[in-house]
């Protein structure tokens, strides 16, 4: 699999990437989420980013908030090769808190919003039950097919941080890459129309701009990254997280960011293949422990503030 | 006047609930409610339930409209008892003297109050009924949403009770939010999202009808007969037929099911079998088809929830065929890059996955379970020792693929095939392929003995090597499935027959292992599912104990399962007899002698007696029979004894004694006026007894 040469991309003037983009977040402000932007630290997905991990917990009876998150799977890369597959990818993310009553109903106009009408599709609610064993936090839901292909993830948190949600938030989790390829119709992620101007005026696709991306952090995330390196700087942020903490009035919010980093630490470790089966279980204790210090110190606060 | 009776309908509308809860849920309702109705004393004709993915409903005809009346009565004091216990008696009734009646009882003369309890109307009893049981609802996960407390499967949108077909009064309380009972459905989410009446229903035919026609098949029946009928129709038409199995699944995914068919491109038919299928089937939920030659055929069906309209089919189908072909492509693109090199140049890549801490690599299990398969084929008939000891060292090599990474559940299999490609033999192929086999019980052995001998040092291996690290499994916790590992070793030897000296290949494991000696516990661990596994095929647990017991005697060392699992059938068997059970009474009788007069001496009694001294012809003809038994001397744990043949030649031996016991203590009187004579008849009922322990322990049987 080459990824396509530039300039010969199909545009599709209103489905491109960014359009898709622009119109999820258009869409659920007019629902009323608060439209945030990335969380500026390397993630996994987009649950990560505290609008989601932190408010899904604590005092808000109300919580609504949509954005896109760039998230990092160090393990995904395939050195630009594979047609499906990124170790650096865009997911899109609302959180409303409560569920809305028909939080079905809410999805849907999401689709209808990016140009994916739900009447001539044959879109179902297939069971998959979402764990976060990093975070501590499940929840039940769907993933949900568009013509057999999984467009969404679709939650209903019960837990976050080991702790009750209550109230339940609405968790929607679109992988754009995926999304975008199956409205635009096309078989290559890195020949994705990424903003609808034709290739001969300057338009870009997705490969012009991210396959070099995707060719050297596989490089780095499989081969390169100094493991001794990284482990000292998963210590390091385990420990400050820690220390944070620990302090009389803890710094849930500059701690959680050290959580963050522990987990996107542990995942190049992973990539880096060396952390045994075993160990694998361990860490993702050791991160797990962070998460809940975190969620307990967020929600601990703001009872106090 | 005949009874009045009432129909209720009861229908629950949530979002999707998942396939493999649907059908339970309807059975739980209809158990539930119906319980609830016989234990108000409501009797009724009929109950039924259907469900779809977003409706659950139950339909109750000909329920009696009300509880029958009944007659309360107290008994009170006597009627010549002092005023005050009668007045007693009335302040706890709220009744006068002169409503209490006076009855006879053998115990004399009382006093006793009579009330009439009107029996409830049904319709007041229902909504109480019915909340409760929403509120302990049986579902495998449930979950919150929104504000409320309330669990159920997924939200839960409406409750709807209609009796005779007008709405209930009644409110469920989610905790937070009350839901009142109401008599509106929803019909396909997509196909007629508007509300549907449902009041004035008759019938769950009615309901059915009305959903139906906002197109929800709401009965799971309809609509698995509607995929299997269309897809039949389908795949006849392209000149294949319909592998079954998905069925079920699939109808629990939709609620209007509109089968399409779509075909494969021919260049992907080339992968296997088992890749294609799990590709089309476990992960995209089609149904697959087999061509007229009995091979996978290269066309699918996918089953749409939407009505058929030929645009939105065609862009239904084309969505379709371009996941299945990501899906398949990313497959290919596995086996191409896989078959690069040949399998045993993943080898070296297995030392990058741990095993288990202490227990080395997954390389280092290959290596291992090299040496001991080829050890175990030495104890099987016709299998090649270095083939087994191959297959062994390949068998785990799949693991680091492209394909394995992506299917984990075709492990094994995927190996078989890039060993063939590899240019290694077909039985070392087949047995790579089949060496995790029996999975669990439905599973059945491998064909292959060379995968057997793979299989059971796979097993021992990880039961020796978990074992010598403390990681045993406790009470329910078993993370290494190492109690499934034990049965199939079971299942192996006894299926195929193979008799080997379980705690030699144990120890020569652990050696393997590095350990100095295999844990004290694991052949023990290995027994004890034997008799777990005897035990489920029937055999009684005193049977077992008297054949294969551990009691500190020959038999704790005994380590051959296949031989353990005979002698507990043969004595199965045998008891079974007519002689078997003669035999039996003629034992207990013998022993309970004994063990009354060796209580009373505090003595036991040698197995010996003097033909010399012999009064009665029984008693010699009975000693002549025992004596006859010499060969099987050492009963079965003579090394002689080795097959089922053996086993229950020796079992119709011991039969040869019942008619001699039986004679004997027709003719005989044990306690005879002269001591010697006694003394030796309770010898030759020790001899007896010793004859018998020999063949089993039949003390441990009970009556």
């Amino acid at each position: 699999m080459t990824p396509s040469k530039s300039k010969t991309h199909v545009t599709t003037p209103g489905l491109d990437f960014q359009s898709i983009l622009l119109n999820l977040q258009r869409y659920f402000a007019s629902q009323g989420a608060v439209i945030l932007q990335p969380y500026d630290m390397e993630v996994g997905a987009g649950t990560f980013h505290p609008a989601t991990t932190l408010r899904a917990l604590g005092p808000d009876q109300v919580w609504r908030a949509a954005y896109v998150q760039p998230s990092r799977r160090p393990t995904d890369g395939r050195f630009g090769e594979n047609p499906n597959r990124l170790q650096h990818y865009y997911q899109f993310q609302a959180i409303f808190k409560p569920s809305p009553a028909d939080s079905q109903a809410l999805y849907l106009g999401s689709l209808r919003a990016i140009g994916l009408d739900p009447d001539m599709h044959d879109i179902r609610f297939v069971e998959d039950d979402w764990e976060s064993p990093t975070l501590g936090a499940w929840g039940l839901g769907w993933e949900v097919w568009c013509d057999g292909m999984e467009v969404s993830q679709f939650t209903y948190f019960q837990q976050v941080g080991g702790i009750e949600c209550n109230p339940v938030p609405l968790e929607l989790t679109y992988g754009l890459e995926r999304l975008a390829m199956f409205i635009q119709g096309i078989d290559n992620v890195y020949d994705l129309d990424w903003d609808g101007v034709p290739g001969d005026q300057g338009g870009k696709c997705y490969g012009d701009i991210f396959h070099r991306a995707e060719v050297e952090f596989s490089g780095w995330n499989f081969y390169h990254a100094e493991t001794d390196m990284l482990l000292t700087h998963f210590r390091d942020a385990e420990a400050e997280c820690g220390r944070l903490l620990g302090l009389e009035t803890p710094l849930a919010l500059p701690a959680y960011d050290q959580c963050m980093k522990a987990s996107h630490l542990f995942n190049l470790l992973d990539a880096r293949g060396v952390i045994s089966v075993t160990e694998r279980a361990a860490y993702i204790g050791r991160v797990r422990a962070l998460a809940k210090g975190c969620c307990e110190a967020w929600i601990a606060e703001a009872a106090n503030v | 006047m005949s009874k009045e009776t009432l129909d209720l309908f009861i229908e629950l509308v949530q979002e999707e609930i998942p396939a493999r809860m649907q059908d339970q849920a309807g059975k739980d309702l209809l158990r539930l409610v119906t319980a609830e109705l016989s234990a108000a004393n409501l009797a009724f004709e009929n109950a039924s339930y259907v469900v779809s993915p977003r409706h659950l409903a139950l339909y109750v005809s000909a329920l009696d409209s009300r509880q029958a009346d009944s007659i309360v009565e107290k008994r009170g004091p006597r009627v010549d008892a002092p005023e005050q216990a009668i007045n007693g008696f009335l302040a706890s009734t709220g009744m006068t003297r002169d409503q209490l009646v006076e009855e006879e009882t053998p115990k004399g003369t009382f006093l006793f109050a009579r009330s009439e309890s009107k029996g409830a109307a049904t319709s007041d009893l229902l909504a109480d009924m019915i909340t409760g049981i929403l509120a302990n609802f049986p579902w495998p996960k449930s979950q919150r949403w929104g504000t409320t407390r309330f669990r159920w499967v997924r939200p839960l949108h409406r409750v709807n009770v209609l009796v005779n077909g007008a709405v209930l009064d009644g409110t469920l309380d989610l905790d937070g939010a009350l839901m009142l009972f109401g008599g509106t459905s929803m019909g396909h989410y997509f196909e007629n999202p508007a509300d549907i009446d449902i009041t004035g229903i008759t019938s769950m035919d009615d309901y059915t009808t009305r959903l139906a026609d906002a197109h929800v098949i709401v009965d799971g029946d309809v609509r698995r007969a509607m995929i299997n009928d269309q897809a039949k129709a389908l795949a006849k038409a392209n000149g294949a037929i319909v592998r079954p199995g998905m069925t079920d699944e699939i109808a629990g995914l939709v609620q209007f099911p509109h089968p399409i068919y779509g075909a494969i491109e021919d260049r992907f038919m080339a992968l296997p079998d088992e890749v294609l299928e799990a590709s089309i089937r476990s992960h995209q939920k089609y149904l697959t088809l087999s061509a007229a030659d009995g091979t996978l055929a290269n066309g699918f069906i996918v089953v749409s929830n939407r009505l058929p309209d030929p645009d939105r089919d065609a862009v239904i189908l084309a969505g379709n065929q371009r996941v299945l072909r990501a899906r398949l492509a990313d497959a290919e693109f596995f086996w191409n890059e896989d078959t690069k090199i040949g399998l045993e140049d993943y080898l070296p890549k297995l030392a990058d996955i741990t095993f288990y801490e202490g227990l080395g690599s997954v390389h280092d299990k290959a290596m291992r379970i090299e040496k001991l398969a080829g050890t175990i084929a030495g104890y099987m008939a016709g299998v090649d020792a270095v083939k087994a000891a191959r297959a062994a060292r390949l068998a785990k090599a799949d693991l680091v693929t492209g394909m394995v990474g992506e299917f984990p559940e075709l492990q094994g299999l995927i190996g078989g095939y890039y060993a063939r490609l590899a240019g290694e033999g077909d039985d070392v192929a087949a047995a790579i392929a089949g060496h995790y086999r029996p999975q669990g019980p439905g599973d059945s052995l491998p064909e292959s003995n060379i995968a057997l001998a793979v299989s059971l040092a796979d097993k021992i291996d990880s039961l020796a090597g978990f074992f010598g690290v403390g990681a045993k499994p406790t009470g329910s916790k078993d993370p290494f499935a190492l109690r499934r590992a034990a049965l199939g070793i079971i299942r192996i030897v006894r299926e195929a027959q193979i008799r080997m000296p379980l705690g030699e290949i144990i120890e020569l494991a652990a050696s393997h292992h590095g350990f100095a000696k295999a844990d004290g516990d694991l052949l023990g661990f290995v027994k004890e599912r034997l008799r777990v596994n005897l035990r489920d095929e029937g055999i009684a647990h005193d049977v077992i104990a008297a054949a294969i017991s551990d009691d500190g005697g020959a038999n704790d060392a005994l380590d051959d399962m296949l031989l353990m699992a005979d002698r507990a059938t043969a004595l199965d068997a045998f008891l079974a007899s007519s002689d078997g059970a003669g035999l039996m009474a003629g034992w207990r009788r013998a022993a309970s002698i004994l063990a009354a007069e060796e209580n009373k001496t505090k003595t036991t009694f040698s197995a010996a007696t003097k033909p010399a001294l012999f009064a009665n012809d029984a008693e010699g003809a009975l000693y002549a029979a025992v004596t006859g038994l010499s060969d099987s001397d050492a009963g079965m744990a003579d090394a002689n004894i080795q097959t089922k043949e053996d086993l229950s030649a020796m079992m119709t031996a011991l039969g040869g004694l019942r008619a001699p016991i039986d004679k004997f203590f027709e003719d005989v009187v044990v306690n005879d006026d002269d001591p010697d004579i006694r003394q030796n008849r309770l010898g030759l009922l020790a001899l007896i007894r010793a004859k018998m322990q020999q063949v089993a322990d039949f003390s441990k049987l009970e009556g």
